[in-house]
């Protein structure tokens, strides 16, 4: 029993080192496979050679490319931030009327497929500018990645210090930007990167409001020249590491929720209210109400396409859950050791791993693909055109989504309970099974969820990887798309929204739950 | 921070528990079941990398199959896409026959030796100029570089009668082209053989300007912006005009085909083709199925089909909303001169397009 308490008080013990050490190398492992990848990309741009890497490199385009691939970021996050961040405020510290559904609604969007919203968008205004669409387009559907963090913060932080600075009367505006802003600065920041990311490797949407960046371009040059491709990509991969330095840059957002922590006194909007519903439903019917009710409108429109569909409806959607649940499985059982290790020791390895894996965000899916095949055509041929394939580049894509949901969980799911079930005399089977795994389930609820939708809409990997004979929602969708069938298209886009607003609406709720958790937690 | 109250979170731990690991199992399951797909046996079955249009190849790989027993198993992708495919994979691709809508893809993998020779007797059953000049690929159909435009902004009289004037500043924002669709891609060729390299490197930035933001993915894209005055003009092949019309009520149809002058550097043929793969484990099927694209019943399926690409067999008539093919006047460009493609390809990012 001594030796329990021992290890209860000390849970880095000595008797741990060996698991420990498995561990490490687990994470090695996963972390390696995680950025196969980016190897691959290193070695075709190097087998290519300099003179062509130069050539595709250092031309008028590329300037006019990284241009639009730096602009947009620039003028979408700070937007999505003013969104996100307001949206989160509203519903986390005012008497908003139908607070609970905002909560909902406001994250929707992120079940809707970028090349959905700007096929919406650019079936309704097809002159529009590229640039202005673009930022329409990525502004609706990325604000949500601000708004999550933004409003889990709010949650977190102790409404105290807000309601001391109120006493000392300073006006709800002034307390927002002295008090509560700087509160939720790093969640806010951690949104913001997450949204540069997305914006770097965004393909659909940009293909189809025809605006051009390092992505769109990296996917042409796949096609028309494979080996400018590998070369294309290297801006990207620097883009993705300034990213990943600068997130590591962002302090860990701190939590003020202290034991005793009062529920916030909400503000009251009195006659304001009605402006700021109007605001929330308005935002809402931009992002989510229009791009349902375009699709909904070229269903109806009926219009006749002379190109064959490849899959019906139905086959389509069970392949896309097919793949999509494959790769979130593979997602998150990946991410459990990492997360483990990573909130065992904050810094060294697991960070490593951690942090690198943020880079796959930046890469096009395509990128991934490619070289998933390249290394299949070398190594795994038996992996070449299967299910497998387009399952393993879902989680290498999504693995950074699926480790920042489990990662949560196993932050607030305390060592110590999992080192005194062990203690106890319990092997360590038992101890996963009954005391670490229903503590991490939420997480790895939520993950699976957040994979799987961000999987359903994936576009470019699931092109280059599907298997000959096979099509996804996504893919059939795109197929319609591009030769402007609208209406064919339509049906495997309403479905696409339907099937991601299930885990959408899972992980709202879970992210809900997850603050009032966390603010309950400090109570007692 | 306090552990959970005893008994009733226990029970609820339990139920969590199990209902995780019953939803992984279910998913492995479902995973393991859906991967498990299960081949006819007793057939033969060839694998098609089709770059054709689909509109193209349905009706013809489904007469194929009624017709001689062997399955089709089609891997649909761009062509260039296919290309790069069968050159990665090498001697261990899965593809029996290749079908693009260009043939300087074919050339580029006979240039590899990546193809087969086609059978003498297929490449007899259309004119040799169609096909390649040492048999490794054989020509299927035809199809004609055209310009569409829109009714509501433009009268035919108002039309460049060379593909030159298109560079003209007075086209500026009123032109739309689709330079990463390799169906640009001999029309570029063409007037870089006729009036020289630095002079077409002018006309493409020309063109570019003209363009300004309409520059697209894919002819589909061109004509149906045409259609609906996004641009007033475009560069396509001429079925994509006739799929617009018939996808499209007749009231809906703003747009008409027309064609630069007789010879003039924009105005060519080009050929769609296919190949079998040195590669090929089914040669003697792979054979057969290239045999029957030039045959009279594939042949007539093309003609039949939603394709509105010009047969190239003699004696089978195109789809009759065609302009017969022997009442247009191309240049006499061939497909041997555009060869590999590689210097359009050159030119087009030269230019910036590309």
């Amino acid at each position: 029993m001594g030796e329990g308490l021992a290890s209860v008080t000390r849970p880095r013990g000595a008797r741990r080192g060996g698991r420990s050490r498995a561990l490490t190398v687990v994470v090695v492992v996963i972390g390696v496979l995680l950025l196969l990848p980016l190897i691959a990309v290193i070695a075709d741009a190097q087998s290519a050679g300099w003179s062509e890497i130069s050539f595709v490199l250092f031309r008028p385009r590329s300037a006019t490319l990284l241009l639009n691939t730096l602009a947009l970021p620039l003028v979408v996050t700070p937007l999505a931030a003013v969104l996100g961040t307001a949206a989160a405020w509203f519903t986390e510290r005012t008497a908003l009327p139908g607070r609970r559904i905002w909560t909902i609604l406001v994250v929707l969007p992120i079940a809707m497929p970028d090349f959905i919203v700007g096929y919406a968008w650019h079936t309704i205004a097809p002159t529009a500018d590229p640039f202005a669409a673009a930022v329409l387009v990525m502004t609706l559907s990325s604000y949500p990645l601000i708004y999550l963090p933004a409003s889990a913060a709010l949650r977190r932080s102790d409404p105290a210090l807000e309601e001391a600075a109120h006493s000392l009367g300073l006006s709800s505006t002034r307390t927002f930007f002295r008090v509560v802003l700087p509160s939720i600065r790093s969640a806010i920041l951690a949104g913001c990167l997450i949204v540069v990311l997305v914006l770097v490797s965004e393909y659909g949407a940009f293909e189809i409001v025809r605006f051009q960046t390092f992505t769109t371009e990296v996917f042409t040059e796949f096609q028309v020249d494979p080996n400018a491709a590998g070369a294309l990509s290297i801006p990207l991969v620097l883009i993705g590491i300034l990213v990943v330095v600068g997130e590591s840059l962002v302090p860990v957002p701190r939590s003020s929720a202290r034991p005793g922590m009062a529920r916030p006194s909400l503000v009251e909007l009195g006659a304001r209210a009605i402006a700021v519903a109007a605001g929330f439903a308005g935002l809402v019917v931009l992002s989510v109400g229009v791009p349902v009710g375009a699709l909904l409108y070229w269903m109806l429109s009926s219009q006749h396409t002379t190109l064959p569909a490849q899959a019906t409806v139905l086959q389509a959607t069970l392949t896309t859950c097919e793949y999509c649940a494959g790769g979130a499985l593979l997602a998150v059982l990946l991410a459990i050791p990492v997360a483990v290790l990573s909130d065992r020791r904050r810094r060294g390895l697991a960070l490593v791993v951690e942090r690198s894996t943020y880079l796959t965000l930046a890469l096009p899916g395509v990128v991934i693909a490619v070289s998933l095949i390249f290394l299949a055509l070398r190594f795994a041929f038996g992996l070449y055109e299967t299910s497998w394939l387009v399952i393993v580049g879902y989680a290498i894509i999504t693995f950074p989504l699926a480790l920042s949901c489990v990662k949560t969980s196993v932050r607030q799911a305390p060592a110590e309970l999992t080192a005194m079930g062990r203690s106890l005399g319990r092997s360590g089977v038992f101890v996963f099974l009954r005391v670490t795994l229903p503590l991490l389930a939420p997480g790895l609820v939520a993950g699976f969820c957040l994979v799987f939708l961000t999987a359903s809409t994936e576009l470019t990997a699931t092109l280059v990887l599907q298997p000959p004979d096979t099509v996804t929602l996504s893919t059939q969708f795109w197929a319609f798309q591009s030769e402007t069938a609208y209406g064919a298209a339509a049906p495997y886009g309403l479905v696409i929204i339907v099937l991601s607003m299930v885990p959408g609406t899972l992980l709202a709720i879970w992210f809900d739950r997850l603050g009032h958790r966390q603010a309950k937690a400090s109570n007692q | 921070m306090t552990t959970a109250s005893p008994a009733v979170s226990a029970r609820r731990r339990r139920i969590r528990t199990l209902a995780t690991v019953t939803l992984i199992a279910a998913l492995s399951a479902a995973l393991v079941g859906c991967s498990s797909g299960t081949a006819k046996s007793g057939q033969t079955t060839i694998t098609l990398y089709n770059a054709q249009h689909e509109q193209t190849t349905t009706a013809l790989i489904k007469a194929f199959t009624a017709k001689t027993g062997i399955a089709v198993k089609v891997d649909n992708d761009d062509e260039d896409v296919l290309t790069a495919k069968i050159e990665q994979e090498g001697s261990r691709s899965p593809a029996d026959v290749i079908f693009t809508e260009n043939s300087n893809w074919l050339q580029q993998l006979a240039g590899h030796g990546l193809l087969a020779k086609v059978a003498a007797s297929t490449l007899a059953a259309v004119p040799p100029a169609d096909s390649a000049q040492d048999h490794e690929w054989v020509g299927v159909s035809a199809r004609v570089s055209a310009m569409v435009y829109n009714t509501k902004d433009l009268t035919a009289s108002q039309l460049p009668t060379s593909v030159l004037d298109l560079a003209d500043p007075k086209w500026r924002g009123k032109i739309e082209i689709a330079p990463s669709e390799t169906d640009f891609w001999p029309v570029v060729s063409s007037v870089a053989d006729t009036y020289g390299r630095a002079r077409a490197l002018a006309w493409l930035k020309g063109l570019k300007a003209n363009a300004g933001a309409n520059v697209v993915p894919d002819n589909e894209t061109i004509v149906a912006d045409v259609n609906k005055g996004v641009a007033q003009l475009g560069i396509i092949n001429h079925y994509y005009w006739h799929r617009l019309v018939a996808e499209n009520s007749a009231s809906s149809i703003h747009s008409a085909l027309a064609y630069f002058a007789a010879g003039n550097a924009g105005y060519i043929k080009t050929i769609s083709g296919a190949a079998v793969l040195k590669s090929s484990t089914h040669s003697a099927a792979a054979q057969k199925f290239v045999a029957f694209l030039v045959s009279h019943d594939g042949q007539t399926a093309i003609a039949n089909s939603e394709s509105f690409e010009y047969p190239l067999a003699p004696g089978v008539a195109a789809n009759s909303a065609d302009t017969p093919l022997n009442q247009l006047s191309p240049s006499g460009f061939t497909s041997a001169e555009f060869g590999t493609g590689a210097e359009a390809k050159k030119l087009l990012q030269e230019a910036q397009l590309l």
